[in-house]
């Protein structure tokens, strides 16, 4: 085995992604995904069964596409790498049990890790090693933390997270509100570049006593609300609903509190850089609304690209290249899947 | 041919290795909701106890169910996964099938193999038990097992299905769970006879959600 460059092969199917990449020491090589969110859009939303049935299908190809894409044989491969949690337990259990017969079958060492800490460590690949302390914005249809990460293998922090909604599920249901379809972040970003922020919808836990208590948490669903109230007064008084401006008064409100808290987050822990990572992190309000105020609080912001924001195999390839470039442990070949698995637990 | 099979689709996780008909190593455990964490241990015991590498592998077989679906896909992806990582080939096997193997040495003419399905179904299907030979006569079904027909449920019955619902299955035949050894011999005659196995889920059921459209016509 190349120690100072090895080779891994990741797995992630901790929702309704198939994905598969391969990264060499810190260079991404590929990062192959299946996507099953076409037959999720018919339901209005993830359907847990959906997505598991989908990526049984799609696992075995998935890894055959990533290598030959890649140019790589398996028999290459240093260690395999898998998200064991969190994540919906069944998409989980069919990632986990493809990357052990991989590890078993090839005789490779397998790490089990922690989705959150995949999505900060892909960054890795895309700019260079993680200054530490790096703070961590990470933002999709099923997180919204603020997270410390002294040390991308070993050392992760909960600052806060959400009390209720994820950032990206209030886009879902606010473009449900709006009429516009799943999943709801890209159309409501599109909506919004031809709107106006013209109604002051509220900034969760933003004021006072709830910034001592929820000083990096996050509250979505009192904003939904505000939106669905907003827009029923309007159809019950007979007037046309403007979607435009709508989408973006929402998203101002949602991407004014995430900025505003992570880079908080970052003066008071001391930290010069803010990742942001997630599906949502693609938004395009966020991604300027952050450089911002980065800018002017002297913070390096650090966005990978939209395709290794959102859940891939590239981000778990990515931190198992870590593990085996720290020394760390691999996994057992008994390890479960978690879908609960805090994020201060980087590896089961 | 050094064959190695598994099947996840009944409270049992089994696992065993075959080869020139008789079984080399074998290991089950009953638990029906820790698959994940125990079948690839199983099989890599199985395999340090016959003295064999998973190179040295020549066939994959596993159970397609009927079964419940979680456990279900842990045993279809892990084997679907090492054949294509060994490079050999991977065979489907009706899980049922192979329960109704393993009852064919103690029932002769008709029997029904009823599994269970949750939710207050059973997974089963009707058999021809011959002297040398088991053909199953209907596709693999989920139904309630009380609105299976009084003749059908009258027959000698393999599967959990009995201990679930003994006031329903007149006649229990005490094989409870797949066992991987005789799931590899159904496969080993079916590879010989050059029979299709397709690596297909036999789930029987449509996911548990409705569409946007299905709900907006409610
Ligand atoms: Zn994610």
């Amino acid at each position: 085995m190349t120690a100072e460059q090895p080779l891994v092969l990741g797995i992630e199917t901790s929702c309704d992604e198939t994905g598969v990449g391969l990264v060499r020491g810190e260079t991404l090589l590929v990062d192959a995904v299946a996507s099953s969110v076409d037959d999720h859009a018919r339901f209005g939303g993830v359907v847990p069964e959906v997505a598991s049935r989908a990526h049984l299908e799609e696992m075995v190809p998935t890894i055959e596409r990533a290598c030959r894409e890649a140019g790589v044989q398996l028999r290459d491969l240093d260690a395999i790498s898998v998200t064991s949690g969190p994540g919906l337990a069944g998409s989980l259990m069919v990632g986990v049990a493809s990357a052990k017969a991989l590890a078993l079958s090839l005789g490779l060492p397998l790490y089990g890790v922690n989705h959150l800490a995949s999505h900060v460590a892909v960054d890795i690949v895309e700019h260079g090693p993680l200054p530490e302390p790096t703070v961590a914005l990470l933002v999709s249809g099923g997180h919204s933390s603020l997270l410390l990460v002294p040390d991308v293998t070993s050392d992760i922090r909960s600052l806060g997270s959400t009390i209720d909604d994820a950032a990206g599920e209030a886009f879902d249901k606010v473009a449900r509100v709006l009429g516009l379809p799943f999943p709801g972040g890209p159309h409501i970003d599109r909506a919004a570049r031809d709107g106006q922020v013209t109604i002051d919808f509220p900034r969760g836990l933003t004021t006072g006593r709830d910034m001592e208590r929820h000083r990096f948490d996050f509250s979505f669903s009192g904003l939904k609300t505000a939106v669905s109230r907003w827009v029923q007064a309007r159809e019950v008084a007979g007037e046309p609903v403007p979607v435009v401006d709508v989408a973006a008064s929402f998203q101002e409100a949602v991407v004014d509190v995430l900025t505003r808290k992570a880079v908080l987050a970052c003066r008071e822990q001391g930290a010069q850089n803010l990742q942001i990572g997630g599906g949502v992190a693609a938004n395009s309000r966020l991604r300027a609304m952050a450089q911002s105020r980065c800018d002017d609080a002297g913070i390096e912001l650090r966005v990978p690209r939209p395709g290794l924001c959102t859940d891939n195999g590239a981000m778990v390839a990515a931190l198992g290249a870590q593990m085996v470039l720290k020394g760390r442990d691999a996994s057992r070949l008994d390890l479960p899947a978690d879908s609960s698995m805090p994020v201060t637990q980087i590896q089961s | 041919m050094l064959i190695l099979a598994i099947d996840t689709s009944t409270s049992a996780i089994t696992v065993a290795l075959h080869d020139e008909g008789r079984a080399l190593a074998e290991r089950t455990h009953l638990d029906a909701r820790a698959h994940t964490e125990w079948l690839a241990p199983l099989i890599e015991s199985c395999l340090a106890e016959a003295g064999k590498r998973p190179s040295d592998l020549t066939d994959v077989a596993v159970g397609v169910g009927p079964g419940p679906f979680t456990g279900l896909r842990v045993g279809m992806v892990t084997g679907l996964t090492m054949g294509h990582a060994l490079g050999v080939p991977v065979h489907g096997v009706c899980s049922l099938d192979a329960l109704a193997a393993q009852a064919a040495t103690l029932v002769e003419g008709e029997l029904l193999v009823a599994t269970d399905a949750r939710r207050k179904e059973v997974y089963w299907a009707r058999y021809a038990v011959r002297p040398g030979s088991v053909e199953r006569l209907t596709d693999p079904a989920v139904d309630r097992p009380g609105e299976l027909p009084d003749e059908v449920r009258a027959l000698p019955t393999a599967g959990r299905g009995p201990v679930l619902y003994p006031d329903l299955f007149a006649s229990p035949v005490p094989v409870l769970d797949v066992d991987a050894a005789v799931l590899a011999r159904v496969a080993v005659s079916r590879i010989l006879a050059g029979e299709p196995m397709p690596v297909e889920p036999l789930y029987l059921r449509r996911p548990d959600a409705l569409t946007t459209a299905e709900r907006a016509a409610r």
